[in-house]
């Protein structure tokens, strides 16, 4: 491995080890997850004619949007060390905010769009306010909003789905500017931006702290319990996010729209490499996870796959991108 | 010139009362040694100081001025800082992002602020290049370094934003014999620069070497205020355990 006769340093890094460093220092994403997106691509595209088109690249890109944004929340919650499970219910209970408002109220569209994204954002308030003053648990707090929230969203949609949303916010839905689907542009400006924020601002650096060491991150004087509050707020506004583009896209607020996404959220993230137990995430690497899982689907469609296979496969692969990860990472550490 | 004065301190946690109103001072160029035995709040003292723990009564000043109202991170900027016994690093972070944690350098790009990370690297190798540490990577986790290198990062930490006062928790407790050496010579150092050193730590010896002073914690009293070169080994074991004939305990210690 040395590249020179005089070097005989053992701990030299390899080039594909200087290559992963370069990867996970300048874009916060492991290749592994990489190569294995590629991978499953290159199979698809093997597999059937159909796979490797625009258009079925865009449909992959929308199928994954509204569980995309979704798992960006996740990633942000996770990587601090927390935890949301109410983020599928806090999808259905903004989409009915959403609709209740534009189609009850009749209020005009940017009314019901800040509606829908800020009744996500109050339950993530209620989450994490709970959380980082009454020091309940988020697994519990979250879990029980992913009741509450449910209820809630039935509650105020009499258990009927509430059809006929206002034709300026079923654009957001169903509106293809120069061919490309809203959802799509919105999900990608979303990940570009959120990525930005986690990797290389100060608020993602201190997410990313707390995680990995709380009392690291208070004895350096980060205001942990504040930090903490924002990142629920920020996770129940993604999910109200997520909900705007499922509402929009159906045409209506649906109480049970979201269901156990919350999980396929988490999926994504995890195998994009976001550890479950905070210290270590990239919206890109969720990103990349979220398409890996779209692919999957995707091409298991095409080639005809019963759908209760694909979630047999999507659960293998959630298995094995961490097994790969925890690999990796007792190869490379002793922690 | 005194730098720190810690007056009056007192601490109870629900019906348990660790601090019976603690005095001590530390000037400027200053090691003072904390010792006293397990309980008898040393840790719970300093977290005082830092602004971990809020005190219910009784001040903290620095260079005249108090900072009791400051937060943890006030403090820092004030020039308090800890190199805590664990550490408190965040392992799965780089030597940089630990070394700038809460105190990232920014860079605006079209109005928003973003982390400098290349002032980052170049400032924390600077630093861990000063303090003469042997660090496998800068840009490695922190966790896959030995225990001395992790030491190197949590003291560099503490080092790169000009401390006035820095409270070395048990550094030499984890430490091979070379890596202690290395720490008495770098306080040392920094007693040279001006800068007031509260070390605490169980190793007498270590104390005694290094200190020009030693305050004796005992049942949250301070119990004993000693010039060091006036001071021997039997006088900081009777003070510690509170009194008696030591002689025998000391001669065990001075052993090491």
């Amino acid at each position: 491995m040395a590249t020179s006769p005089t070097r005989t340093d053992a701990r030299r890094p390899g080039r594909w080890a200087r290559l992963q460093a370069r990867s996970i220092e300048q874009l916060h994403v492991r290749l592994e997850s990489l190569i294995v997106l590629i991978a499953l691509s290159t199979l698809m595209a093997i597999l059937s004619p159909y796979f490797l088109s625009v258009s079925n690249f865009l449909n992959i890109l929308l199928a994954t949007s509204t569980i995309g944004v979704l798992a960006i929340a996740a990633t942000f919650v996770l990587s601090s060390g927390g935890l949301d499970l109410s983020l599928g219910s806090v999808l259905g209970f903004s989409g009915v905010c959403g609709a209740a408002v534009a189609v009850k109220l009749g209020a005009p569209m940017p009314i019901a769009v800040i509606a829908t994204i800020g009744a996500g954002a109050l339950a993530g308030l209620v989450n994490g306010l709970i959380i980082t003053r009454a020091f309940v648990p988020a697994f519990i707090v979250t879990l029980g909003m992913l009741g509450i929230a449910r209820g809630l969203a039935l509650v105020i949609s009499d258990g009927r789905v509430i059809y006929g949303l206002p034709n300026a916010m079923v654009y957001l839905g169903q509106g293809r500017p120069f061919g490309i689907p809203m959802p799509v542009i919105i999900f990608i400006v979303t990940a570009i931006v959120t990525h930005m924020v986690l990797a290389y601002t100060r608020y993602g650096r201190h997410t990313l702290a707390i995680g990995d060491s709380e009392n690291a991150a208070r004895t350096s004087g980060i205001n942990v319990d504040f930090h903490r509050l924002t990142l629920y707020v920020l996770s129940g506004g993604l999910a109200g996010l997520a909900g705007l583009l499922f509402a929009t896209r159906i045409n209506s607020g649906d109480p049970t729209a979201g269901i156990a996404y919350e999980l396929t959220a988490i999926t994504a993230a995890i195998i994009g490499g976001t550890n479950l137990f905070g210290g270590r995430g990239s919206i890109l690497g969720t990103m990349i996870g979220a398409l890996i899982m779209g692919v999957l689907q995707n091409g298991l469609n095409l080639l005809a796959v019963q759908s209760y296979y694909q979630q047999m496969a999507i659960g293998g692969v959630l298995i094995l991108a961490v097994f790969i990860d925890q690999y990796q990472v007792r190869k490379e550490s002793r922690i | 010139m005194t730098l720190l004065t810690v007056s009056g301190i007192r601490k109870s946690f629900g019906a348990v009362d660790v601090l019976h109103g603690v005095d001590f001072s530390v000037g400027a160029g200053e090691v003072l040694g904390l010792v006293g035995d397990n309980g008898a709040g040393k840790s719970t003292l300093m977290k005082i100081v830092t602004g971990m723990y809020k005190a219910d009564a009784g001040d903290v000043v620095l260079g005249g001025t108090s900072v009791l109202d400051l937060s943890p991170g006030e403090r820092r900027a004030k020039g308090i800082e800890m190199i805590y016994q664990d550490l408190a690093l965040a392992k799965q972070q780089d030597v940089a992002a630990n070394i700038f944690l809460g105190r990232e350098p920014v860079r605006r790009v079209f109005g928003v602020n973003f982390v400098d990370r290349t002032k980052m690297k170049q400032d924390a190798q600077a630093m861990i290049t000063r303090l003469g540490a042997n660090l496998p990577a800068i840009n490695r986790p922190v966790g896959s370094f030995s225990g001395g290198q992790q030491q190197s990062v949590a003291i560099a930490r503490a080092l790169t934003f000009n401390p006035k006062v820095v409270i070395m928790d048990e550094p030499t407790a984890a430490l091979a014999v070379r890596e202690v050496q290395g720490v008495l010579d770098l306080i040392r150092q920094l007693r040279d620069q001006g800068i007031g050193v509260i070390l605490i730590s169980h190793r007498l010896n270590d104390v005694l070497s290094v200190t020009d002073r030693i305050v004796v914690l005992h049942h949250g009293r301070a119990a004993a205020n000693l010039v060091t070169k006036e001071t021997t080994m039997t006088d900081v074991v009777s003070a510690i355990v509170g009194g008696g004939d030591m002689a025998e305990a000391a001669a065990h210690e001075a052993q090491g």
